[in-house]
């Protein structure tokens, strides 16, 4: 049996937002989670009762993003093109801006499996499966981009402590 | 992993911007909400075509959207705006302002006798009763009404469609699918109104 798609949302709405803010930044997350979930409501009675709908729903997410990406022009997002101050509309950590403009700086390849591994909590083979590529490139990719955050956000000149910061929210 | 309390308010105006996107380009199936009346918390869930379910607490709410989402679609979002009429019109008739629902109805989780008998029952008149034996007879099969009393147990409308207004033969409530005492308070609402 199908759940009711009101589940979803419920379940899995803010770790989609934060995939959709980490891949895109702030301002195109809100249009991307919009996209993400109607598209998801759409196809939703022809998934499969036994699918993993996390990983379906961020694989569509993913799709998402790549269109908004393509709709602004560029192949990737810019450091400096995110905004200097921190939203105010609820990015998680807002107090934080250096953390996420280190994760915006990140390459495509890392950044897309740190967010799907530490903001959206899935397993290596699931991501492997929605960036392509076997599961160890994936865990290579995360792991590399944790790597290169640690070295960035901690250079900042905050001072930061990455390991508080990022192992605490470590994939459940 | 937490979610910011500002994240928590931010994703119920995505939620809002979702049911309105969902409902306009016909991807939303069933839209529910819940109202509060005095006869306990109320699911209201309605499809493009009308209100197609109205369910008591006792019948358990997240089972009856399970049931929905496998009987008609799994596309549900929680989206009151579909149900303003429906709340509306509840709202006044438990205020005893209004006698007569007129309201879009969706029938279509209902078939064959149960169907003919719920739709019967709004022809009983607000504050009037009959007995499930005058039902048999009005729907042309006097001998069932073992099966009109099944009918009224699975009104998926209760409430909207009144099948709290058919009794015994002897005067007794009957089974109600909200509870007796739920039956008694309507009866009660409508005969002081």
């Amino acid at each position: 049996m199908t759940a009711p798609f009101e589940a979803l949302v419920a379940r899995h709405g803010a770790a989609v937002l934060r995939v959709c803010r980490a891949v895109l930044g702030p301002d195109d997350a809100d249009d991307a989670w919009s996209e993400t979930f109607l598209a998801a409501l759409g196809a939703y009675p022809g998934l499969p009762a036994t699918a993993n709908t996390e990983a379906w729903l961020v694989t569509i997410a993913r799709r998402k993003a790549i269109d908004a990406l393509r709709a602004r022009g560029r192949r990737a997002v810019p450091a400096g093109d995110l905004p200097d101050a921190p939203s105010r509309i609820g990015v998680p950590d807002a107090s934080d801006p250096d953390l996420w403009s280190a994760v915006a700086a990140l390459p495509a390849k890392q950044r897309h499996a740190v967010a799907y591994r530490y903001l959206a909590g899935l397993p290596y083979a699931e991501i492997a499966g929605i960036v392509g590529g076997t599961t160890d490139a994936a865990r290579r990719a995360a792991a590399d981009g944790i790597r290169t955050l640690r070295r960035s956000y901690a250079a900042s000149d905050q001072g930061h402590d990455l390991d508080l910061d990022l192992d605490g929210r470590s994939a459940r | 992993m937490s979610t910011a309390p500002d994240d928590t308010a931010h994703l119920v105006l995505l939620h809002r911007r979702l049911e309105r996107r969902a409902d306009a380009e016909g991807v939303l199936d069933v839209a529910y909400t819940t109202l509060d009346t005095p006869v306990g918390s109320l699911l209201l869930a309605a499809t493009p075509a009308g209100l197609v379910r109205v369910a008591y607490e006792t019948e358990d709410h997240d089972r009856v959207l399970d049931a929905l989402a496998d009987r008609v679609s799994p596309r549900i979002l929680r989206a009151p705006a579909r149900l303003d009429a429906a709340v509306r019109q509840l709202e006044d008739y438990f205020a005893g302002r209004l006698r007569a629902f007129d309201l879009p109805l969706d029938l279509s989780l209902s078939r064959g006798f149960r169907l003919l008998v719920q739709r019967h029952l709004p022809e009983i008149g607000y504050g009037r009763t009959e007995t499930y034996a005058e039902v048999a007879r009005v729907v042309g099969n006097p001998g069932a009404v073992r099966a009109v009393g099944s009918a009224c147990a699975t009104n998926p409308l209760p409430v909207v469609v009144p099948c709290h207004r058919v009794l015994r033969t002897d005067g007794s409530l009957g089974g109600y699918v909200g509870g007796l005492a739920a039956k008694t308070a309507l009866l009660e609402l409508e005969s002081a109104a």
